[in-house]
């Protein structure tokens, strides 16, 4: 009774805001301050950066004429635009992929029901709260080549003889941004992972368990399967994510030792704020950006075909 | 049947481990947390070693003697209470501008008569993907037109543009989850939207506005490259530009260092711990449920 009352009061009071529409604000009024901050701010500023990347503007001069794709041509014949570009690859996939695999396998064992889960869950988090930039110097002291814990636990267990010069050396400072990165973001991928896992219906291992399937079989034919999605969903948002990784080279090494961990956006932030060519930055950037689009697009393929076959 | 029984039926529900691989997990769980937390407890241990420990061989993995001279020199000597101020008021500011504009459109999308309603958020979701190497440029031409350098105002603004996709999506995923007919009673008793959202929705919904007020100023204080770019000195410079800016004359002062982090990070981790059940719920969209 109340409930259809209620209904009928509804409905004359939607009749009569629609009557009305044409001077009262309508709810979209709500979203403007949302709407306008972000299109003041991210919107038209990827704009300008789209025209700014097609002229010769510089803040060390007063030069400032269109040019067309002229910085573009300039950048393809650029060796250190490739260098940076190859050193983001690299990160972007080795980060990506090594965050995945340990994210699953850390999402995994805390699916299981053990005491003091709810305290390794909390502590998980610990990594993602910590600055970047506190990361950065953190582990620049942890790999530090004279007095780092890294060289001398290393030493002890007999791993290597002389210390390494983890930050100072070109083979391996690009390893050990890989190896912070991992470090602060593989638990929060394995959250992400664990609130996918927590959906799929416990009676599905009942049945592998009837079934007399064994955990491994159970994870490889009936979870793996169920997580796709979430894992390609979560890849994506990190390799994204990776690709423009830009405290953790600039605080580490700023690109260094000799350009051996530049990368795109420190790269194109010199560009900027040192070598002052705003033009040139600009296009830097447009090609990051549509990169990142690039890669969403690929996940974004991967993702339907295999729902798809889901719905199948 | 009472709480015992629930869990022990929970538990059988799935595979049976026997003893040992009952042991593996509990060690890999021990592995995850020494793994999670080693790195900053040995930092911690660092703010309070005098440097002569810092630079000798083998290190010392507990402070003894203890000292605090390294968080005397961060204040005394690096003024590290202006960069703690300065992030404080970008950051609180910030904070609270998301929370208002970004619940206000989440309130909209959520619960009124929006067309279009999911191509609005996916528009609001692409933006937070943009990078942000693609808009400082235009940005630092635009501050420098305006005379907005060195000033806590661009940044809050920038800040705020980057935070309020988070805080939306956050929030409308909350407010879809609140039924309906609580606004459709206050509606019948002469309540405006502006008036049901500010006296029903946002009084009800406040452990989950609290929860992603946090995001946002976790998000805003840790924010490094626009700091960076925008701000040239120690009167509006953030914590992050100022500790990446601590570099001594002659050897790199990793006490220092240590002490700065173990500043800016102790309150959020602490309050990460605090909150932890909320902000794993807020950011994997309510799928966790324990």
């Amino acid at each position: 009774m109340a409930i259809t009352e209620v209904e009928i009061h509804t409905r004359t009071l939607r009749a009569r805001n629609i009557r009305f529409r044409f001077w009262r604000p309508g709810p979209f009024v709500f979203l403007l301050p949302t709407l306008a901050s972000i299109g003041a701010i991210a919107i038209y500023r990827v704009l300008l950066g789209l025209w700014l990347s097609l002229r010769d503007t510089t803040l060390a001069s007063p030069t400032d004429n269109f040019i067309g794709l002229g910085n573009y041509s300039q950048i393809f014949s650029d060796s250190q635009f490739w260098n940076a570009w190859i050193h983001t690859i690299q990160f972007t996939a080795a980060s990506t992929l090594l965050e995945t695999l340990f994210g699953l396998m850390m999402a995994l064992i805390l699916a299981e029901q053990f005491r003091g889960r709810g305290l390794v869950r909390a502590a998980m988090l610990v990594p993602w709260a910590i600055p970047t930039v506190v990361t950065s110097k953190m582990f620049g002291w942890l790999f530090d080549g004279q007095n780092g814990i890294v060289n001398y636990l290393l030493r002890v267990v007999g791993l290597i003889q002389h210390n390494i010069h983890w930050i100072g050396s070109p083979d391996f400072a690009l390893t050990t941004i890989i190896i912070a990165d991992v470090w602060k973001t593989t638990p929060f991928m394995a959250l992400l992972l664990l609130a996918g896992l927590q959906t799929i219906p416990g009676s599905l291992a009942e049945a592998s368990v009837i079934d007399g399937a064994n955990p491994w079989q159970h994870f490889w034919y009936v979870r793996l399967p169920l997580l796709t999605p979430t894992l390609l969903i979560a890849s994506m948002f990190r390799a994204l994510d990776a690709f423009r990784i830009f405290d953790l080279v600039y605080v580490l090494t700023g690109g260094g030792p000799a350009d051996a961990t530049e990368v795109l956006s420190t790269l194109t932030y010199k560009q900027l704020f040192s070598a002052l060519q705003v033009g040139y930055g600009s296009a830097l950037a447009t090609i990051m950006f549509i990169t990142e689009i690039v890669i969403a697009a690929i996940f974004g393929v991967f993702l339907l075909r295999k729902m798809r076959e889901v719905g199948q | 049947m009472n709480k015992m029984e629930i869990s022990q039926q929970k538990s059988q529900q799935g595979f049976k481990f026997p003893s040992r691989g009952r042991v593996l997990i509990y060690l890999s769980a021990l592995v995850i947390v020494c793994w999670s937390v080693g790195p900053f407890l040995w930092q911690m241990s660092t703010s309070l070693q005098p440097d002569n420990q810092l630079l000798s061989s083998p290190p010392h993995l507990f402070p003894y003697p203890i000292t605090i001279e390294h968080f005397v020199n961060i204040f005394v000597g690096k003024s590290f209470h202006r960069y703690l101020v300065n992030s404080v008021i970008v950051t609180v500011a910030t904070t609270f501008l998301c929370l208002l504009f970004g619940s206000i459109a989440a309130y909209a999308l959520a619960r009124l008569d929006i067309r279009g309603r999911f191509r609005i958020l996916g528009f609001i979701l692409g933006v937070s993907m943009f990078p942000q190497i693609a808009i400082v440029g235009p940005l630092y031409v635009l501050g420098t037109n305006f005379g907005w350098l060195d000033t806590y105002r661009v940044l809050i603004v920038i800040y705020l543009a980057l935070g309020l996709p988070l805080v939306t999506w956050v929030l409308f995923g909350y407010f879809r989850s609140i039924p309906q007919s609580i606004d459709e009673a206050a509606r019948i008793d002469g309540a405006r939207p502006l008036a049901i959202y500010f006296r029903i929705i946002l009084p009800m919904s406040l452990p989950a506005v609290v929860t992603t007020g946090m995001l946002c100023f976790i998000a805003a204080w840790n924010e490094f490259m626009f700091a960076l770019a925008f701000t040239s000195d120690i009167n509006h410079q953030t914590v992050p530009v100022g500790i990446a800016n601590f570099t001594g004359l002659h050897y790199v002062p990793w006490g220092d260092i240590a002490a700065a982090s173990v500043v800016v990070t102790l309150p959020l981790v602490i309050m990460v711990l605090v909150f932890q059940q909320h902000i794993i719920s807020g950011l994997t969209g309510g799928a966790v449920k324990e």
